[in-house]
């Protein structure tokens, strides 16, 4: 027999002695209540909790033994496993059965099972959060052992390409050595950030202004979903409108000046990625500005204040944490930005101050790294996890301040408010 | 002490046209981020038009013993060139599948070689002297022509860019979204359910709310980082199949779900909670019958959002392997596989200017599918939206 | 305040600016002689107009919610506005200042003037028009920025201060003016919503008068106030109409009847008496405000 069909067979004996204890419990239950003793609860939560008691154990046990098949690599045969569970599961058949009971909470019983798998659910994503820090961490650590933590801080050459060489045992012979100076990465990282944010703050904060402050109510309506949609274009396409369109662009531009521009300069997926960012920005800022109270404006423009200056010395300084905080995401949403790099900014880790210049970023490192012919172990598959270790810290504490932020200015206005 | 009227609005002259500045440089910020759109929309109809249009010949095909062991053969020799290599591979098997052709002779439309089809697109012309004659001579008789290109929409990725399709990475795509929501939907629901319904205000729920929160906001390559040291490396999950792309796609998602969930458990007012309390319904059967079927419009926007998220998601998937070269796709999770962006992303980096244009148009096709979902999500709701 | 902003009731009865719609026009109508003038006039007292009401009307959309207020504010003394909840008076106290342009749907008809210039007229700067005619709030509402700044703001932006000695001196005389000067003298640097509440709110009065406006709207400035807080600027407002028209809008009668000279009673959108305040709570002369004072309903 094949595992399918075993596992197939499982399933539907499970199947069945659910279906049992459903029918049978439900029979008792009913024919209880029918002598007219009071119960607990009603003959259908009955036949659920003998249900419950059936499969709830054996799935348990049989998940159990897999875990334990495939991970501790223990030598159950899966025969014996599956009749284990089966018989856990006849087991609880019976006593759920004899559960039916006039003063046996049912319900109650269910509903502490259910409250118990949600509160399981919620676990999950503190489960991501460690498996993302222990992966990184574990490989980063390794690679680390490998090479050293301050060359890979203090380091301005990248040069991953001989390591594999190293990895066969041949590191000797390969000539020049592999080298994982990190800063050349960081460098084109918060370039490529810095021309983003120099596009999509003063845009989104604009657009957001006017939306919030200027726009009739009419504008408003029709603008909103048109920057929705902007936010809900895949990166991977704006990659391909940095790469097609922008990067010759800015070549020819630059040409006009009389300048020599790479085709995969920074400026391009720089200038796109602040594109994708305005909406984050101006929707985020949205927010933020329209919850500056009312008040604020009406004491601004009852003093003969211009609307204007009221936006600019009342609204914008009151709402400042908050478009700050907003930018701090932004940020962080730019320095983990992938594709529009992958496609659009070079390869060549290069320290250069200039955007016309090709530039390549720590993510488009990562990628290099995992997507070669590289076997897991070497230095070059795990430098992507070193460098992703970095990625997420400086990400993290960018959302934890953004974060720290956002709740001060809320804190702030709530008080105000009296 | 007072000032007059006119005397106040002359001195105000001036400040009233800072405040106007004001006004048009934010609108005209407002503008510029709309004409963005106008003009990346239009760029991609522009470049991507002509992928849903393919160069096809009319010719006379002979189905006969010498073209079933030689495909080429069964051509003129003049005409050769211009068609498309894989019409040549897939003649013996229609011979095979339809012997009563066996014999004849048909004058058909077959699919032209890409150079064809980008000479009479006008991109570049790659074809030799003798065959544009040719290829002019037959489109004066009306034998070449550019039609609806439902290959593009029939087949997978391949080497012949006239027989590049987008239909395995669709299939890819929809096993994957699969394997996402069937992991991320009821996860993301019970855990918002679990904290805005259950859980005791304590450490341990502020720190799972805390929690989702910077996880929604990690850099989505870091998720293929953990799908690659824990689903490959540690569980051993097929490297390139929906399955491990899905699960991976799926922690991405989760934070969405969740949040927009919770948003819109809130929504409901606790008044409905306090009347079905009221009437003797516990906890569990409160949530069941009387906040979930509520809120479901507003769980639903959240999680159709979730899902365009998804879809349109690459960096995680290029590092668990989906960015494989896939003719033709399989109905399993568990086999290698491509989503369209990622599709995307492989045309993009071929060196071949005839992909160029299948990168658009699967772009286009991407785009298509997520602004309907989008649209959708926002139709939801507007519909469903309640003030209470 | 000087002869060219408050002008005698007497020499008005031909407004400068004349509404366009001679058909609709309050004058054309040829009101009552003494339409909008207080019931009983305050004795001994020699008072100027400072702002005219005629036949204002104003909707929310389709909703009434002022129907044909008229009413005379004299210049120096303080004009109460009370009334049920939801009677429009505070409405009517954002036509004085045009707050109301704010909220869409509103459309308004009939004569509100000042200084002879009809303040819903195309051509006037409803920007200018805050500027003499201040407001302060239900609830304080500082900026953040600090107590000085909350001060100081609006001269500076009205080109009123040169220097940074006048505007210290400005700023003190406004503080000293609302009497707050003592309490924040030494910390005037600290944001102004670290105040109490009653302190924001002289703070909020303090802001409004460093502007030196004609008038000044108060809408329930004391309703988000202690007993304390409200008896200090109960005070204050006695003070202050020796250099300002205040008007402003009460629930509270017992209010209305230590602060106003005036007083005008607001029922269902409509002004139902206008009346020196003594005469008011002694002796009203309609059932309805009597009704209103003696508590029958409100």
């Amino acid at each position: 027999m094949t595992t399918n069909t075993v596992f197939l067979l499982f399933c539907a004996v499970l199947l069945v002695l659910g279906g049992v204890a459903f029918t049978l419990s439900r029979a008792k239950a009913s024919r209880v209540r029918a002598t007219g003793t009071a119960m607990h609860a009603q003959p259908d939560q009955y036949a659920w909790f003998a249900v419950l008691a059936t499969a709830g154990p054996a799935l348990l046990v049989s998940a159990l033994g897999a875990f334990a098949l495939l991970l501790m690599g223990a030598e159950i045969p899966t025969l014996y496993l599956l009749s284990a569970s089966l018989i856990i599961a006849t087991i609880g058949l019976v006593m759920g059965l004899s559960q039916v009971r006039p003063d046996f909470h049912a319900r109650r019983a269910i509903e502490g099972v259910i409250r118990k798998l949600l509160a399981a659910a919620a676990m999950i994503s503190i489960l991501t959060t460690l498996g993302i820090l222990l992966s990184i961490i574990t490989e980063a650590l390794r690679f680390f052992q490998m090479h050293s933590f301050w060359d890979f801080v203090t380091g301005t050459t990248w040069n991953p390409g001989a390591s594999f060489l190293s990895a066969a045992g041949r590191g000797e012979e390969g000539g020049s050595a592999a080298q994982f100076g990190s800063i050349p990465l960081f460098a084109g990282t918060f370039m490529i950030t810095l021309i983003a944010m120099l596009v999509a703050i003063p845009f989104g904060l604009g657009a957001a202004i006017y939306m919030v402050e200027f726009a009739p109510m009419r504008i408003r309506k029709a603008a909103k979903p048109v920057i929705e949609v902007l936010a809900g274009i895949p990166t991977v396409v704006y990659g391909v409108f940095a790469a097609l369109t922008v990067a010759p662009l800015v070549v020819d531009i630059a040409g006009l000046f009389g300048l020599d521009a790479s085709y995969s300069n920074a400026l391009a997926p720089g200038l796109v990625m602040g594109i994708m960012i305005i909406p984050f920005i101006s929707s985020l800022s949205d927010d933020v500005i329209n919850s500056v109270p009312n008040s604020l404006r009406e004491g601004a423009l009852a003093l003969g204040i211009t609307k204007g200056e009221m936006v600019r010395n009342v609204v914008v300084p009151a709402a400042a944490p908050g478009i700050i905080s907003a930018s701090l995401l932004a940020v962080s949403r730019a320095l983990g930005e992938t594709m529009i790099v992958v496609m659009a900014a070079g390869m060549r880790p290069n320290l250069t101050a200039n955007p016309l210049e090709d530039m390549t970023t720590v993510t488009v490192s990562i990628v290099a790294a995992l997507t070669g012919d590289q076997e897991f172990e070497s230095a070059q598959t795990l430098s992507a996890f070193a460098l992703g270790l970095v990625l997420f810290v400086v990400t993290l504490t960018l959302n934890v301040v953004s974060v720290f932020m956002i709740r001060r200015f809320r804190e702030k206005y709530r008080v105000n408010n009296l | 002490m007072s000032q007059s009227f006119e005397e106040i609005s002359a001195q105000l002259k001036k400040r009233h046209r800072r405040s106007a500045r004001m006004k048009w440089m934010t609108m005209g910020a407002l503008i510029l981020s709309a004409a963005f759109l106008v003009v990346f929309i239009s760029d991609m109809v522009v470049r991507g038009w002509p992928a849903f249009q393919q160069a096809q010949l009319q010719v006379e095909v002979s189905y006969d013993e010498q073209s079933q062991k030689l495909p080429l053969a069964a051509v003129d020799e003049d005409v050769r060139p211009l068609i498309s290599r894989g019409f040549f591979r897939s003649l013996p098997r229609e011979m095979e599948n339809n012997p009563e052709l066996m014999g004849t002779t048909q004058t058909r439309w077959v699919i032209a070689d890409s150079r064809v089809d980008q000479f009479l697109k006008g991109n570049e012309d790659r074809l030799r002297p003798a065959d544009k004659e040719t290829l002019q001579a037959l489109v004066e008789d009306g034998r070449a022509a550019l039609k609806f290109n439902t290959t593009f929409f029939t087949t997978g990725d391949s080497k012949m860019p006239e027989l590049a399709g987008i239909a395995s990475a669709a299939i890819g795509t929809v096993m994957t979204m699969l394997v996402t929501m069937a992991v991320c939907f009821p996860i993301g629901v019970m855990t918002a359910v679990y904290l805005e319904e259950f859980a005791p205000d304590n450490r341990l729920t502020q720190l799972i709310e805390i929690n989702i929160n910077n996880l929604a906001a990690v850099p989505s390559i870091l998720f293929g980082l953990l799908g690659l040291a824990i689903y490959i490396s540690f569980f051993g999950v097929p490297r390139s199949s929906p399955l491990v792309g899905g699960l991976t796609l799926a922690l991405m998602t989760l934070p969405v779900i969740i949040i927009s969930t919770r948003a819109a458990l809130r929504s409901v007012p606790d008044s409905i909670r306090h009347a079905a309390f009221g009437v003797g319904c516990s906890r569990w059967q409160v949530v069941r019958d009387h906040v979930l079927p509520v809120s479901l419009p507003g769980i639903l926007t959240g999680s159709i959002i979730g899902l365009a998220q998804a879809m349109g998601e690459t960096a995680p998937l290029i590092i668990v392997g989906m960015v494989a070269f896939i003719p033709d796709a399989s109905i399993s999770i568990t086999d290698a596989s491509t989503v369209m962006p990622a599709q995307i992303f492989t045309w993009a980096s071929e060196p071949n200017s005839a992909f160029a244009e299948k990168t658009a148009g699967g772009i286009l096709v991407l785009l298509a599918v997520l602004i309907f979902l989008n649209a959708l999500a926002v139709w939801l709701r507007n519909k469903f939206e309640r003030r209470w | 305040m000087n002869d060219t902003t408050l002008q005698n009731f007497q020499t008005q009865q031909d407004p400068p600016t004349a509404s366009k719609d001679a058909a609709r026009d309050p004058y054309t109508q040829a009101p009552t002689p003494d339409k909008g003038q207080p019931v009983t006039r305050n004795e001994n007292v020699e008072e100027n107009l400072s702002v005219r009401v005629r036949d204002l009307n104003l909707w929310y959309g389709d909703h009434q919610a002022l129907k044909d207020i008229s009413i005379d504010i004299f210049a120096n003394t303080v004009t109460a506005l009370i009334g049920p909840s939801g009677c429009g008076k505070s409405t009517f106290l954002r036509c004085l200042n045009r707050m109301n342009d704010l909220i869409n749907s509103v459309s308004i008809k009939g004569l509100v003037e000042m200084d002879g210039h009809d303040v819903n007229a195309r051509g006037m700067d409803e920007v200018a028009l805050r500027r003499r005619v201040g407001m302060v709030f239900q609830k304080p509402n500082p900026f953040p920025k600090s107590i000085y700044e909350n001060v100081a703001y609006a001269p500076r932006m009205h080109d009123m201060v040169s220097r940074k000695a006048d505007q210290d001196e400005l700023v003190e005389r406004a503080l000293r003016d609302a009497g707050l000067w003592n309490e924040v003298k030494d910390k005037l640097h600290e944001p102004g919503t670290s105040l109490s509440g009653g302190q924001q709110q002289r703070l909020c009065i303090a802001r409004a008068i460093a502007v030196r406006p004609d008038v000044i709207l108060m809408d329930e400035p004391t309703s988000a106030l202690d007993p304390i807080s409200t008896a200090t600027i109960e005070d204050l407002m006695d003070k202050l109409k020796k250099d300002f028209t205040i008007v402003t809008v009460t629930h509270n009668m017992q209010q209305a009847a230590r602060v106003a000279d005036y007083t005008a009673f607001f029922h269902l959108g409509e002004m139902i008496e206008y009346n020196a305040t003594k005469q008011m709570f002694s002796n009203p002369h309609t059932k309805k405000a009597e009704d209103y004072i003696t508590g029958r309903y409100g």
